[in-house]
């Protein structure tokens, strides 16, 4: 790969993905990207790069963006983001939700699928607290590929050991084979949408809780500034937003604050934010188990 | 420092466990089966026990139901590491008394994770 086709792959993975590929990760690159120079017949980068900018090749296009955007992802990854759940946003929504009952959650980066199953997990565990409740989970991500696994549940036996608890694995999850396929009724918990967060969010629609961990770091200062505000826009003034360990609001927007003492989350600031919309009738009704069915 | 107990017939994965879990911050004491280590717990309970399935003399689900027996057996966590990776043989172990379980293969990954898990970290 020549610097002048590095020079070419970084301006059309940051136009098509937002993604901004710093000088040197090449490795990354040749380590993503020749399986799909190979799946596709080519020999070389170069000829999957000269491959790209001729017409007709969208295909080949997105199957670049995917490999590119694609990220490894445990259950209950870093874990505080979802004692964060249980212990601060699910009580204190449970409250100022109690006549609506019906709680939507988004996770922006899904990738896999393992963030909004853990969350599905953390409300199952939940039991009689959200009796009677219904909860949205959409889980979103710019690949397809990440998508369809995800939608399958279908994880190896390393992925279901790292971050865990094996009690959970046997009670949420159905051994196949040498893999294992999270449970029907956890699907069920789950929509999938393939969503590039360069778009507007008007399609997304309001929720009262945004994951959007570690995805934040590919886009440059610009981007992620507008990425916040429109998380913002979409949220009720008493809604949260979870970022990565490593991410914070701090120096690139005030349209969120950090909550005192729980590290990685954010709610919108009371100024700037919206009320929470009227009251609709929910979309899904409740079950009996206390989780919407779809 | 807490004390680990690695408990293996295989001299390679007592290695491997003994290098992964003195980088986490733990010191070793090793045994080649069950009944070893259940020598191993009278003379001295460890903190944690990493503690494979199927071994000669004594295999690891006869090591741990007699050791939650003993005075002192409920203290440490037990983390089962073995081939062992059907839903039969896990449910057996955890109701004979055990913390956490790693199917093998395992890297160092799995094992800082299930660790983790169960509060030894």
């Amino acid at each position: 790969m020549t610097p002048s086709e590095y020079e070419f792959l970084k301006r059309f993975l940051k136009t098509q993905s937002g993604l901004v590929l710093s000088d040197e990760k090449q490795y990354l690159v040749e380590s993503r990207l020749l399986p799909v120079a190979r799946k596709a017949g080519l020999a070389s980068l170069s000829d999957l790069i000269a491959a790209i900018q001729r017409p007709a090749s969208n295909a080949l296009q997105v199957s670049v963006v995917e490999a590119m955007t694609t990220n490894e992802s445990f259950f209950f990854r870093d874990k505080t983001p979802f004692d964060n759940f249980r212990d601060t946003m699910l009580p204190e929504l449970l409250k100022s939700r109690a006549s609506r009952r019906r709680i939507k959650i988004w996770c922006a980066a899904a990738s896999t699928g393992q963030e909004p199953y853990s969350l599905a997990m953390c409300l199952k565990e939940a039991g009689s607290k959200v009796a009677g409740w219904s909860f949205d989970i959409l889980g979103t991500d710019l690949s397809s590929e990440v998508l369809d696994k995800a939608k399958a549940g279908i994880y190896s036996q390393f992925e279901v050991q790292r971050g865990l608890p094996i009690q959970m694995l046997l009670k949420y999850f159905t051994q196949k084979g040498e893999l294992w396929q999270i449970n029907p009724d956890m699907r069920a918990m789950v929509k999938w949408r393939k969503f590039n967060l360069l778009e507007s969010f008007a399609t997304i629609g309001e929720h009262d809780i945004v994951y959007c961990r570690n995805v934040l770091i590919y886009f440059d200062q610009a981007t992620k500034i507008d990425i916040l505000q429109k998380i913002a826009k979409l949220m009720p003034s008493d809604g949260y937003l979870v970022l990565g360990a490593a991410e914070t609001v701090v120096g690139l927007t005030d349209a969120f604050q950090p909550v005192a003492g729980v590290r990685g989350l954010y709610q919108p600031k009371q100024s700037l934010a919206r009320p929470m919309a009227p009251v609709t009738a929910p979309r899904f009704a409740a079950i009996g188990g206390g989780l919407a069915g779809r | 420092m807490k004390h680990c107990l690695v408990v293996d017939d295989s001299s390679v994965i007592r290695k491997v466990a003994r290098r992964i879990l003195e980088d986490l911050d733990f010191s070793i004491s090793e045994a080649e089966d069950g009944k070893q280590a259940l020598e191993a717990c009278r003379t001295s309970m460890p903190d944690a026990i990493l503690l494979d399935w199927n071994m000669p003399v004594m295999d690891g689900l006869e090591f741990l139901t007699t050791l939650r027996h003993e005075s002192g057996g409920d203290k440490p966590v037990v983390v089962f590491c073995t081939t062992e990776n059907d839903v039969a043989h896990i449910t057996r172990a955890i109701r004979a008394g055990a913390n956490e379980y790693i199917m093998k293969p395992f890297d160092k990954e799995i094992v800082e994770a299930k660790f983790q898990e169960v509060g030894l970290i």
